[in-house]
């Protein structure tokens, strides 16, 4: 953040001097700043970094010191752990499985939400509020809460024929389609919290010149309120997708087919059959993680940006 | 204005309305029906199964008091500690050249899967203080270690020797150890959220306030707060409602031994541990209340809103 001081630009000799002073005062100024956030990137970078120094660890290694010795001792590293992992039949297809089932969950929470959101910021309907309200309280309903009555609910309404290309039924237990249904539902209510909010704090402006020169709800939906809010929306796909990736318990219970399992299914039976042997765990655990860095850094531009950049200037 | 037919916005809301009433709205009547039946969802048993929550008769089983005043622990210490530290690395990255790589070392335990997180941190708070990290570094400053998420002492009686809890009981050594893991996970979700906030500030705004002699602690206080509590307010909503669900963490890392476990984890243990569908209702509605407050500050929000764009 370069302020300029108008005072100094005197044109006078003294003024570079005085410049050069004014930079070295900022800079010492500042050191406690950088101490404090390098500090902060550090205590929370350490327990991910003891996970990679281990996962690339001899077993016994791991079990008899600490990982911080391994920088002691550089030639003790082997990818062995990760050999031993990825050979494990199904390491492959538990990858696979783990998009199958996250890509379409993140987009469908993305187009129900933002159509809900939209009615709920820019439209007036009756109950309005309460709809809004009860929004916010199945925010707070544990999912294993729900799950009893919907796994009854999909056994009830199982389609046994197998879904083409993807494999699993068509619908109910052991489905793709049925666990996106699931992870979408699960996801609505932050979604369209958080899209609402942001929605409505567009400016009006925007909508009631739109509105005035004769563009439709739809129109306005795709063409001002969907590019404005790419932040947010952006922000909310990579949560969505953090989520989905991640999940454990719904998988868990809706799937019930091995060869559909995600990732976290497979290292759970990984964890249970290799009880505590760390250096299976730590690098099943790290694989599990190399997709979800990706997707954030690839993505970050769109934190960089202002949420309301774009509504501000445009 | 937009001559919309009156079912217009029920069409926009429908997908959403369908998805959210066939697995969460029917599931939550359905659990609030079993809350007031037996463990078997047969009899009609009034308010027994809430009785048996407030009363605690099983305290070596079931341990509902110290479940409430965890739950309590979790809503307050965790959203309080996430929030600030999620605000403070927001305004600091904000002002060095490497913002971008700051924010990614915090935001990088949320990419992680619980699986991941439960080795990472059982490794973390390994008892040998050769192997664990925690240990070591309390060691290496000349203090004693501990088990971390065995030990039920308040921090003061390891600290200081000062004899017995003086603190509430919740404020456990054990439960902080596991508020601190929530923290590591969700600190980098509230910096991204507000940091995104912190953007929509136009520069105008904090150049006026400059220009007119405000230093950088009266900004911070006097415009950036103000400006960003509604994001604030979405943030804390956000943590307040994990801190209350928070099960998975507690469920892997300790399984709600030692006195760590929470309603959701009790729910859990009722409903298909001990299999007692009444009480595990009864609680999960219990969860349920706990988020009336919540909703009361959401829609004064929603309507002061509306009143004000």
């Amino acid at each position: 953040m370069a302020r300029r001081n108008p005072s100094m630009s005197g044109g006078s000799a003294e003024a570079p001097v005085a410049l050069a002073l004014g930079a070295a005062r900022r800079t010492v100024a500042r050191f406690p700043l950088h101490v404090a956030i390098i500090g902060l990137m550090v205590l929370w970078s350490v327990p991910t970094i003891a996970l990679l120094v281990s996962s690339f660890r001899e077993p016994t290694a791991i079990a008899s010191s600490g990982w911080w010795n391994a920088i002691k001792e550089p030639f003790d590293l082997t990818v062995g752990n990760y050999q031993s992992v990825l050979e494990k039949q199904g390491m492959a297809r538990a990858f696979v499985n783990s998009i199958i089932i996250t890509v379409p969950s993140t987009v469908l929470v993305i187009l129900v939400a933002a159509l809900a959101a939209y009615a709920f910021a820019w439209m007036k309907f009756p109950a309005r509020n309460l709809l809004f309200l009860l929004m916010v309280a199945l925010l707070v309903v544990p999912v294993q809460m729900t799950l009893i009555p919907v796994l009854r609910l999909y056994t009830d309404v199982t389609v046994d024929a197998e879904l083409p290309l993807l494999g699993g039924r068509i619908f109910g237990t052991s489905s793709y389609v049925g666990i996106w249904v699931a992870h979408t539902a699960y996801g609505l209510p932050f979604a369209i919290y958080l899209l609402r909010n942001f929605f409505g704090s567009l400016p009006r402006d925007l909508f009631e010149s739109a509105y005035l020169d004769g563009a439709s709800d739809v129109g306005v939906f795709f063409r001002i309120v969907l590019p404005l809010s790419m932040p947010a929306i952006s922000a909310l796909a990579i949560f969505q997708f953090l989520w989905v990736w991640n999940d454990l318990l719904v998988a868990l219970i809706l799937l019930g087919d091995p060869t559909l399992a995600p990732m976290t299914l497979k290292i759970t039976s990984l964890v249970s059959s290799f009880g505590t042997n760390y250096q299976v765990l730590t690098a099943a655990a790290f694989i599990s993680m190399a997709l979800p860095l990706f997707i954030f850094f690839a993505l970050q531009r769109y934190f960089v940006q202002g949420i309301l950049a774009g509504a501000v200037k445009g | 204005m937009l001559g919309r037919r009156w079912w217009t916005p029920w069409l926009w809301l429908a997908p959403a309305l369908a998805l959210l009433g066939v697995f969460l709205v029917y599931p939550v009547v359905d659990t609030l029906r079993r809350s007031f039946l037996d463990e078997r969802s047969k009899n009609f048993v009034g308010l027994d199964n809430y009785r048996f929550i407030i009363d605690n008769p099983q305290p070596l089983v079931s341990d509902t008091h110290s479940a409430l005043l965890n739950n309590v622990m979790w809503l307050t210490l965790f959203t309080a500690i996430t929030v600030s530290l999620g605000l403070i690395i927001a305004v600091l990255a904000g002002r060095v050249r490497y913002e971008a790589v700051a924010k990614s070392a915090i935001f990088i335990p949320m990419a992680i899967s619980f699986v991941a997180a439960s080795v990472i941190w059982r490794f973390m708070y390994e008892f040998n203080s050769d192997i664990g990290t925690a240990n070591a570094a309390v060691t290496s400053l000349g203090g004693d270690a501990t088990a971390w998420l065995q030990n039920t002492n308040a921090p003061q009686t390891w600290l200081t020797d000062a004899g017995p809890d003086t603190l509430p009981r919740p404020i456990q050594i054990n439960n902080l150890a596991l508020v601190m893991v929530g923290v590591w996970m969700w600190t980098g979700f509230a910096m991204i959220v507000l940091s995104a906030g912190l953007k929509g500030i136009s520069t105008e705004v904090l150049e006026a306030a400059r220009v007119d002699g405000a230093n950088e602690w009266q900004i911070f206080w006097r415009v950036i707060i103000p400006i960003m509590s509604p994001t604030i307010v979405v943030v804390a909503t956000t943590l307040v409602i994990q801190g209350l669900k928070k099960f998975d963490l507690v469920w892997v890392m300790t399984g709600g031994r030692f006195k760590t476990d929470v309603v959701a984890t009790l729910f859990y243990k009722e409903a298909f541990r001990i299999g007692d569908f009444g009480v595990g209702a009864a609680l999960a509605v219990v969860l349920l209340l706990w988020v009336l407050p919540i909703m009361v500050i959401s829609i004064r929000r929603f309507q002061f809103q509306e009143e004000t764009r």
